[in-house]
């Protein structure tokens, strides 16, 4: 089918969430480099990171072809109210029981979103897609063994399990804020929105809960931390972003 | 020369992965493909992982084995076919064992992690071994012990 300027515009909004949280988690979750309780942990971190930031790398590609700017442009020049992440990937890494809770939340929804766009019929994006579901299944498998294994492991490792939980899943509605575009996006075939997937994420995560014989944190207000779909931010995402570009910013025209 | 694409794939079987020295690109699946037109030859790979850092290199190792031989070229990447360890060749699951990687082993399109755990020890060939953690020194390994033989080992991961 043609696509519409319309759908051109919500396309875009799409894959700029979708760059915009890989690429800021991955830097994020590089800073646990050589800073991880243990070895094997250390590596995980590292590389689930560098699988995130060559996702994002694939998804500013697509941008780029759809004729937006170059992908280091984009990702090293915008200020934090140009930035389509969710609030959740801008939280600063914290103690390492909330980066591996948001670990596994987040993994599960990027899992899902994957395996939803793999049918997309916006070639270029489910092509990526496909690709990155098979990354994403050890993201996942390393998010439940953690989980799994805290939860079961004594009093503390499960309260701190718990708790981290209790911050972290609010935090995580974010990922999924609605768009003004999903419905279009929809009825194109293009993407099913942010409801369905986060119907189908509720269910995958409480389950993995459950079973760790955790609780799911009741939610009053799912629209807490909304906003950063469209540029508003907490105040930790533009020192984050100073911090990264400070060397590029000394010289953009470096040649590396 | 006379271009066709068996004597290309044979130019491309000397171009070794930067990290794994005993497989060639062929071997490993990443040439997606090889389009002659007239002089010129156009390549396609496609990335083991979107996060490899060695897939700019390879772009630029194939190059200069096509200019080497005087053959003009073009190299790029695309995710049209996306890559998976059943890609590998069986001559690439022996080279991988050759550099003391334990080889992925075949899938059905979907990995569990008990498959992982069940990887045969690439020294002495055990079957009694461990994994120790999915990830490891670069994005395509994962690291085992063998308690058997008692020395940590690699292994090429499988990726559906």
């Amino acid at each position: 089918m043609e696509l519409t300027e319309r759908h051109v515009e919500g396309l875009k909004h799409l894959l700029y969430k979708m760059a915009d949280d890989p690429w800021i988690i991955g830097h994020i979750n590089s800073e646990w480099t050589g800073m991880v309780p243990i070895l094997e942990e250390d590596i995980a971190f590292s590389s689930m990171a560098q699988d995130k930031i060559g996702q994002s790398l694939a998804i500013y590609n697509i941008l780029h072809e759809m004729g937006e700017q170059e992908p280091d442009t984009v990702a090293f020049t915008r200020n934090a109210s140009s930035f389509h992440c969710s609030q959740l990937v801008e939280q600063p890494i914290g103690e390492y029981d909330f980066s591996l809770v948001r670990h596994f939340l987040y993994d599960y929804a990027d899992a899902i979103r994957f395996d939803m766009l793999s049918n997309s019929i916006f070639e270029p994006l489910a092509m990526v897609c496909k690709k990155f579901r098979g990354e994403l299944k050890y993201h996942t498998m390393h998010a439940n063994i953690w989980i799994k294994d805290l939860a079961e492991g004594n009093e503390e490792s499960k309260n701190r399990i718990q708790n981290a939980l209790d911050k972290a899943y609010p935090m995580a509605l974010s990922l999924f804020e609605p768009s003004e575009f999903d419905k279009e996006l929809c009825e194109a075939e293009i993407f099913s929105g942010e409801d369905e997937c986060r119907t189908i994420w509720e269910k995958e995560v409480g389950s993995v809960i459950v079973e760790a014989g955790l609780e799911i944190p009741q939610i009053s207000d799912s629209k807490e931390f909304y906003g950063g779909r469209n540029g508003k931010h907490t105040e930790h995402l533009q020192p984050l972003l100073d911090e990264m570009t400070e060397v590029f910013q000394i010289d953009p025209t470096a040649d590396w | 020369m006379n271009l066709s694409e068996s004597n290309i794939t044979t130019l491309l079987e000397q171009v070794m992965d930067p990290e794994i020295p005993t497989i060639s690109i062929v071997d490993l699946g990443i040439v997606t493909g090889i389009d002659i037109e007239d002089d010129a030859v156009k390549i396609t790979l496609t990335p083991t992982f979107s996060g490899c850092p060695a897939l700019k290199i390879m772009e630029e190792m194939v190059a200069d084995k096509l200019n080497g031989e005087n053959i003009k070229n073009e190299v790029i990447t695309s995710f049209k076919k996306q890559w998976n360890t059943n890609m590998i060749s069986e001559k690439g699951l022996e080279a991988l064992k050759k550099h003391g990687l334990a080889p992925p082993p075949r899938h059905k399109g979907y990995i569990e992690l008990d498959v992982l755990s069940d990887t045969p020890c690439p020294l002495c060939n055990s079957r009694n071994t461990t994994m120790q953690t999915p990830f490891g020194p670069t994005l395509c390994r994962s690291m085992h012990y063998c308690k058997n033989c008692l020395n940590g080992f690699e292994g090429f991961k499988p990726v559906s």
